[in-house]
Formats: C-alpha cells, sequence, structure tokens
C-alpha cells in the first residue's frame, strides 16, 4: 500500500432531510466521485458529536464532513445552526491543538443538490490529498 | 448474547452488479464478525427476493438482518415489512446503501466501489448488533380540529371536517368571518358572484351544529403535541350582544366618530360602532375599542365620557364594561390558514400611493365593483367622484422584484387584473382599460382564454413593460412606462391607476409562526413539510396549512388546499390512536443531572424536568428523534433509541479505519 496512490478517507456525517437526500440524489443522477468516503446517517447536523468527529480522526479518517439543510431549511428548526456553532468551535480547538483545522468541513447541502454533493467531495478528496494522510491516524495503534 | 446475523446482498439488476462484484461482496461480508448467512440475488425487493430474505430468517433463525441495496428511503419499509411477518422484529433490519451512495457513483472502479460496499455492509453490520427490538408509541387521539383563520380555506375545511363529524373551532381575528373574499366582487374565470357565494357558506358554518367560530380572537398560548393539543383563544370584547341586538342600525347614526374603513381600504368612512362588512352575515355591529372615544384617554375630553351608542340602543344591547375572554380548546389537529396581506402600496412611492387618491390598490378596485360597497357597484374615482374614462392596471407591483421588494410571483394577479379590467369595460363601454404587465400567467383552467377574450373582444390593452412612475398631471395622472415589444416610451393620461400589490404573508405571522411551532421561509410564507409529497403538513405534527399563509394562491387553489388539508386530518381521524416511531430519545435516568440543557436546546419541547425527580424526561409523543439534546448533553445521560453513541462509535471504527481486505 506505501507506494500506491494516497487515498483520502472521508466519514461524513449527513443529515436526513437534506444532505443525506442529496447523496442519494447524486447517485441517480450518476454523479461520480471518490470512494473514500463512508456516509453515516444522522436525522440532523443538530445531532453531531464531537466525538463522532475526533473518533473518526483518531481512528484515521483523513478527513470528517459533516453535512445539513441550507440555514433556514433545517427540518428541526435550527439543528443546522447548532451544528454550525459546534464545529466553529472544535475547529477553534483544533487549532489550538495544532491540529489542522479542515480535516473538519461543515458544508450545507440540499436534498436537490446531488450535483453539489458530488462536487464537494471531489473538492474535499482534492484538499486532503494536498494535505497528505491524517498524521493522528497511526499513532493510536496498539 | 452475540446475535445471528444475515447479509443479503441486491444485484439490483446490473445497478449494483456492474460496479460492485456481489459474489465477493457476499464472500467477503460472510467473513464478518457475527454473520451466519450472507448472499446476493437479482432483484432482493421482488417478491422471490423477499421471500428468500423470510425464509433464511425463519430456517437460520436470524436475529438481525441486513439488507445491502439502494437508499433505505426505496426499501426500508418493504424489508422491514417482510422481517416482521416471519416474526423478527422490524427494527432488527437495517438498509446498507451500496446502490446511491456506492454503486452508481463509483461506476468505473470495480474493486473500490467492491470495498466500499463490504466497509458499508460492516458498518451496518455493526448497528444492528445492538439494534434494540421496539413497539410502536401508540398516542391518544382527540378528535376536533382548531382552524385559525377564517377565510375561505379556513371555512372550506371546517366544513369538510364538520361534515365528516369531527368537532371545528375557527379562530378568526376579525369581526366576522370571510377573509379577503369578502371584500372580492366577483371570480375569474366564470365572473361568479363573490358575495352570494361567500354567504353561503358562511351560513353553513354558523348553522353548523359542529362548528363553533370565535370572531375578535387569535390563539393566546398553545400547548400540546398531535392528537392532544390545547389552544388557548384570546377573544377580544365584542361589547354588542348579538342576541339581543336586532340590527336596527340607531348606533350606526350617532357614534361621533369618523375614521377610513379598512374594510372598503379607505373609500368611505365609518364610526367607532360600525358594519364590519356588507355581508347579510355581518348585519350586527361592531365596536372597535381603539377607535372608540369611550375608550380615549381619560384625560382627554371625552376620554370615558361617549356613550352615545349605548344611549341610542332600544335594546340595551351595547355594554362598554365587556371585557376581553379567554378560553381553552382540546384538538387533536390545527390547520393554519392564516392568509395574506396586501404589500402595503406605501412601499412604491414612485407610483404615488398613499398621497394621490386616485392610485388604489386592487381590492380597493373590488370594492368598488361591489354593489354594497361604498360605490354601490360604480366604477368612480376616489377624488372627484368622476367616472374614469381610462384606467391603468399596474401588475406585478412588489411582485419579481428581488432587488427592492418579493422576488416571488404573487400568482393571482394576472387573472384578477384581466378579470377586474374585464368589469371596468362591461360597465364603461366608452372608456379604455390599459394593462401594464411583465409576462401574462394563466396557467390553469379556462384561464388563457379568459385573458385571450379580454384582449380580443373587450379590447384590453396590455402593454408590456414595467411603469417607471405615476405623477399628477393636469387633471389626469401621467403614466410613465415603456413598451418593451415595440421598444417605445409611453406616457398615458389616466384617470385611474389600480396597483396588483404583491400578497404578503399576514401581519404578525412570524410571532403566531412561533407560538404555533412551525417554520417560515424567507418570505414568512408558512413553510410545508415537502413542497411535492407533503404539500399541506407543516413542520410540526398535527399543523397543517391551507391557503395564502403557505404561499400566494387564487380562490381555486386555496380551496383545493384546505380540501386536501381536511382530508389529510380525515386520514389521520380515522384511526383511534396515534402511531409514533420509536425512533426517539431515551434518558438514562441514574445519569441524568436535571440540568435543563437539554429542555432548551430541544425544538419541540418534547423534553419537561420531572419536578420531583429533577430527570429530564422524554415526551415520547412530542419528540421526533433529531438528537439535538442527546449532542448538547453534558453528561451523555440520553441516547437516540437504536442511534446509541456507542453504534455510532463502533460505525465510525469501521468507517475510519482501512480495515477492509478487498
Amino acid at each position: 500500500m506505501a507506494d500506491s496512490k494516497f487515498e483520502p478517507r472521508i466519514v461524513g456525517f449527513l443529515c436526513h432531510w437534506c444532505t443525506y437526500t442529496g447523496a442519494d440524489l447524486a447517485g441517480t443522477t450518476r454523479q461520480q466521485y471518490p470512494a473514500g468516503i463512508r456516509i453515516i446517517h444522522l436525522m440532523c447536523s443538530g445531532a453531531i458529536d464531537v466525538v463522532y468527529v475526533l473518533k473518526s480522526l483518531l481512528d484515521g479518517a483523513d478527513g470528517v464532513l459533516i453535512g445539513g439543510c441550507h440555514p433556514g431549511d433545517c427540518h428541526y428548526q435550527t439543528g443546522n445552526l447548532k451544528a454550525r456553532r459546534r464545529i466553529a468551535l472544535l475547529r477553534s480547538v483544533m487549532n489550538t491543538l495544532g491540529l489542522d483545522e479542515d480535516r473538519v468541513w461543515l458544508r450545507w447541502i440540499s436534498a436537490s443538490e446531488g450535483r453539489l454533493f458530488a462536487e464537494t467531495i471531489r473538492e474535499y478528496d482534492g484538499a486532503l490529498q494536498e494535505q497528505g494522510p491524517n498524521p493522528l491516524a497511526g499513532e493510536w495503534d496498539l | 448474547m452475540e446475535k445471528k446475523l444475515g447479509v443479503f446482498i441486491c444485484w439490483c439488476g446490473s445497478n449494483i452488479a456492474s460496479s460492485v462484484d456481489v459474489d465477493k461482496a457476499a464472500a467477503e461480508a460472510a467473513k464478518l464478525d457475527g454473520v451466519v448467512h450472507a448472499e446476493n440475488y437479482m432483484y432482493m425487493c421482488s417478491d422471490p427476493g423477499q421471500q428468500l430474505v423470510k425464509d433464511t430468517i425463519t430456517e437460520k433463525g436470524l436475529d438481525g438482518v441486513v439488507v445491502a441495496c439502494c437508499s433505505p428511503r426505496m426499501h426500508e419499509n418493504t424489508f422491514r415489512k417482510a422481517a416482521g411477518s416471519v416474526g423478527l422484529n422490524s427494527y432488527l433490519l437495517e438498509i446498507a446503501n451500496i446502490r446511491e451512495q456506492c454503486s452508481w457513483v463509483h461506476q468505473n472502479n470495480k474493486p473500490l466501489a467492491t470495498a466500499k460496499a463490504v466497509s458499508i455492509i460492516e458498518g451496518t453490520l455493526d448497528k444492528v448488533k445492538e439494534n434494540l427490538p421496539l413497539e410502536t408509541i401508540t398516542i391518544d387521539l382527540t378528535k376536533r380540529v382548531c382552524v385559525v383563520g377564517g377565510g375561505i380555506a379556513g371555512i372550506m375545511s371546517a366544513l369538510d371536517l364538520a361534515n365528516a363529524g369531527y368537532d371545528v373551532v375557527i379562530i378568526e381575528r376579525e369581526p366576522a368571518i370571510g377573509g379577503h373574499m369578502s371584500q372580492i366582487s366577483q371570480t375569474f374565470p366564470y365572473f361568479h358572484n363573490v358575495p352570494e357565494l361567500l354567504k353561503k357558506k358562511i351560513d353553513e358554518v354558523n348553522a353548523h351544529p359542529r362548528i363553533k367560530v370565535y370572531v375578535n380572537s387569535e390563539v393566546d398560548v398553545l400547548d400540546g403535541y398531535v392528537g392532544n393539543f390545547n389552544v388557548t383563544i384570546k377573544t377580544r370584547p365584542a361589547f354588542v350582544d348579538s342576541a339581543k341586538c336586532t340590527a336596527c342600525g340607531k348606533c350606526l347614526e350617532v357614534c361621533p366618530v369618523k375614521v377610513d374603513d379598512e374594510f372598503n381600504r379607505g373609500l368611505s368612512q365609518r364610526g367607532a360602532i360600525f358594519r364590519y362588512n356588507q355581508l347579510e352575515t355581518a348585519k350586527i355591529p361592531v365596536l372597535e375599542q381603539g377607535d372608540c372615544l369611550h375608550f380615549a384617554d381619560s384625560d382627554s375630553e371625552d376620554g370615558g365620557k361617549c356613550t352615545a351608542c349605548v344611549d341610542a340602543c332600544p335594546e340595551d344591547a351595547i355594554d362598554l364594561g365587556t371585557i376581553r375572554s379567554l378560553n381553552e380548546e382540546f384538538v387533536g389537529a390545527i390547520v393554519m390558514a392564516t392568509g395574506y396581506d396586501l404589500y402595503s402600496p406605501t412601499n412604491m412611492p414612485e407610483y404615488g400611493a398613499g398621497k394621490i387618491p386616485d392610485v388604489i390598490d386592487a381590492l380597493a378596485f373590488e370594492r368598488l365593483l361591489d354593489p354594497k360597497g361604498p360605490t354601490k357597484g360604480q366604477v368612480l374615482r376616489p377624488s372627484d367622484g368622476a367616472v374614469p374614462k381610462k384606467v391603468v392596471f399596474i401588475q406585478c407591483v412588489g411582485s419579481r422584484d428581488p432587488e427592492r421588494h418579493k422576488a416571488y410571483c404573487s400568482r393571482a394577479c394576472c387573472m384578477y387584473t384581466a378579470k377586474q379590467a374585464r368589469l371596468y369595460r362591461q360597465q364603461v363601454e366608452e372608456g379604455t382599460a390599459y394593462i401594464s404587465y411583465m409576462d401574462i400567467r394563466s396557467d390553469s383552467k379556462d384561464f388563457e382564454e379568459f385573458v385571450q377574450k379580454g384582449m380580443e373582444e373587450e379590447n384590453l390593452v396590455y402593454i408590456r413593460g414595467r411603469v417607471a412612475k405615476v405623477i399628477e398631471g393636469d387633471g389626469c395622472l401621467q403614466v410613465f412606462t415603456s413598451d418593451t415589444l415595440s421598444g417605445r416610451q409611453v406616457v398615458i393620461e389616466a384617470d385611474l391607476v389600480v396597483l396588483a400589490m404583491a400578497m404578503e404573508p399576514k401581519a404578525g405571522i412570524r410571532e403566531l409562526a412561533k407560538k404555533m411551532n412551525v417554520t417560515i421561509d424567507g418570505d414568512a410564507f408558512l413553510s410545508e413539510t415537502h413542497i411535492k409529497l407533503y404539500p399541506v403538513e407543516s413542520s410540526t405534527k398535527g399543523v397543517y396549512l391551507a391557503g395564502c399563509g403557505q404561499s400566494p394562491k387564487d380562490i381555486t387553489d386555496t380551496v383545493s388546499q384546505a380540501l386536501a388539508t381536511a382530508g389529510k386530518i380525515q386520514t389521520m381521524f380515522s384511526n383511534e390512536t396515534l402511531i409514533a416511531d420509536p425512533l426517539i430519545a431515551e434518558v438514562k435516568d441514574d445519569v441524568c443531572s436535571g440540568c435543563g440543557i437539554c429542555i432548551e436546546i430541544c425544538p419541540y419541547g418534547a423534553r419537561l424536568m420531572n419536578e420531583f425527580t429533577r430527570i429530564s424526561d422524554v415526551n415520547q409523543a412530542v419528540c421526533q428523534g433529531c438528537g439535538a439534546c442527546i449532542a448538547a448533553c453534558p453528561n451523555k445521560a440520553c441516547e437516540l433509541i437504536n442511534s446509541t453513541s456507542r453504534q455510532f462509535l463502533r460505525t465510525i471504527g469501521d468507517f475510519a479505519s482501512r480495515s477492509e481486505a478487498v
């Protein structure tokens, strides 16, 4: 594996009503994107626990994507705003600790934005290619 | 005890099988921890496919199943039902989405797509391992309905529901039901007489034993949840006892107050005690406290002194000491039929509205057309009462203007403008009606024909372009516009200008939406759950939408939507109880510290502090399972059932690491 091309692993936490459905639409419309992403379904982006994000990074993910409804569109009224605040805080804490805040992305992708979902994954994959593998990953192997 | 797990991988014809090596995936899945059976099949959702799942569950005694196929949005229910039919609790079956989120998006790399499919199956298996068997939750259902708003939307849904045998209460803010429709003279496209149509419906409402109407009323507080709402209704005092009043009208004559009559859009004046509208159904006078001298500031000369109407009333029906009242109604469903206002013409200073008396809005023009209106149905211009020989109707005033006003189309204006212009032409044969338009939107039954007839047979002059300004000229109004079809500047000397103002949600809708816990969009229209599939459901279960509060629409569409809403509620009421999904929040009593953060963060008011135990309980009927409280709990005292943090962490472990063997 060492000399093969680096394929970033992304763990995506996608809200049920918008981004998960947007990811389904990306499939229905046959948008193509890198296969390194694994999707975890949340009912709402507001249910994202920073522990999930950190666990993903510690377990080896190169990037974590949180996908929610656009502000104002949250099915649960304001869950996405809670996610926004939580992720902003997490990113600033990560910065303070010397971790790369761009290992965590929060994006608003609606149920009708399949193309945007695919573009986002391609974009994130590209950005992570540049950043290289997550340095946290190996250190936790026992 | 470890679960015996089964994995069923669907080819979906070639949809999955062409990018995912389904044999290899099944072989890899069979090696995963706990899996006792793994196989693939061409169409798992077909009858033989489902039978395969069912038979295997029975034969192998599976107590956990993963079906790897299309999105759970497609067939989760199908397979859960199939599992349930052979005695496996349906919540022990989960879908691994390997079509929309794998095979279709990685079509050119079979090894990677196969590895990803196996990884998705592994992550899903780890969830199933800890899934609990669940039963649906049963909620009591009060089969009564509260309709907020007594316009045509509220009236029609109330009548339908009442005729189906359910008690309905209508809450109307104004002194009489009927809404904006009672201001309108005739309909398009068939020139039906509106007062006649509406009176019939209002009479039906008033006579219906199952309908109770609260006029002068608003929702004060809403408590409860779907099936079990408690609506507190605040009613302003009526002052006139309808049981005693004979509608003789003596009080109207003696009232010393003269103010603009809002119902007639300021085209006439009324007293502080007045008839709200011209319909037979609103004969009993109403007294507007804010205008009445009796209620004026007690420091002023008149404060508390004027009792002219009380003194004049031969029946002793007026009691100025009446106070507001509060009532409670218990209902199972709510209809938000809150309606619209016209965007104020004063937002358009370039058209002189509010300053030039002969620039009026479209509802004011309707009042001119009403035989019982301020001009007895004669189109006369407000400034001098003359018959206008040239009338300019301006469409899209405030609509379709994202930079300065409203971005949306108000939908009814093209048609009512055509109707008003035709009615004007029928009345004033020598008159000319100009219509300034951007596009003509006549997209419903007989609408296009209606407009064409106006153009061809009644000589309506349509000028495509936007009016720049309207100023007062010498004895006329000068309307500056352009004809974009011929590319010329045009100045029309008009006698009357009618503005088709944009519709906007009723004033106060933001506060009301907050009270009712329903979401609104950027323009403050009430949001539906899904524009295509759940068009009359609001964001809160049990609260439904009808009419212009949801988006601008004409009477036809409003009534269709109102009846759809009534139908939806009847479907809900066809059961004795309500059934709710058990995938909701749960509290670990011994971990909860009673801090109450979850109570604040819950968008539905589903979390409540138990005063005795100091533990924050979950109201099962209200919780929607969004997970906000779970993420917010500093003690990790709550979990989403079958989506616990343990389950997430296991799946994350599968997904984040590159452990898959393929």
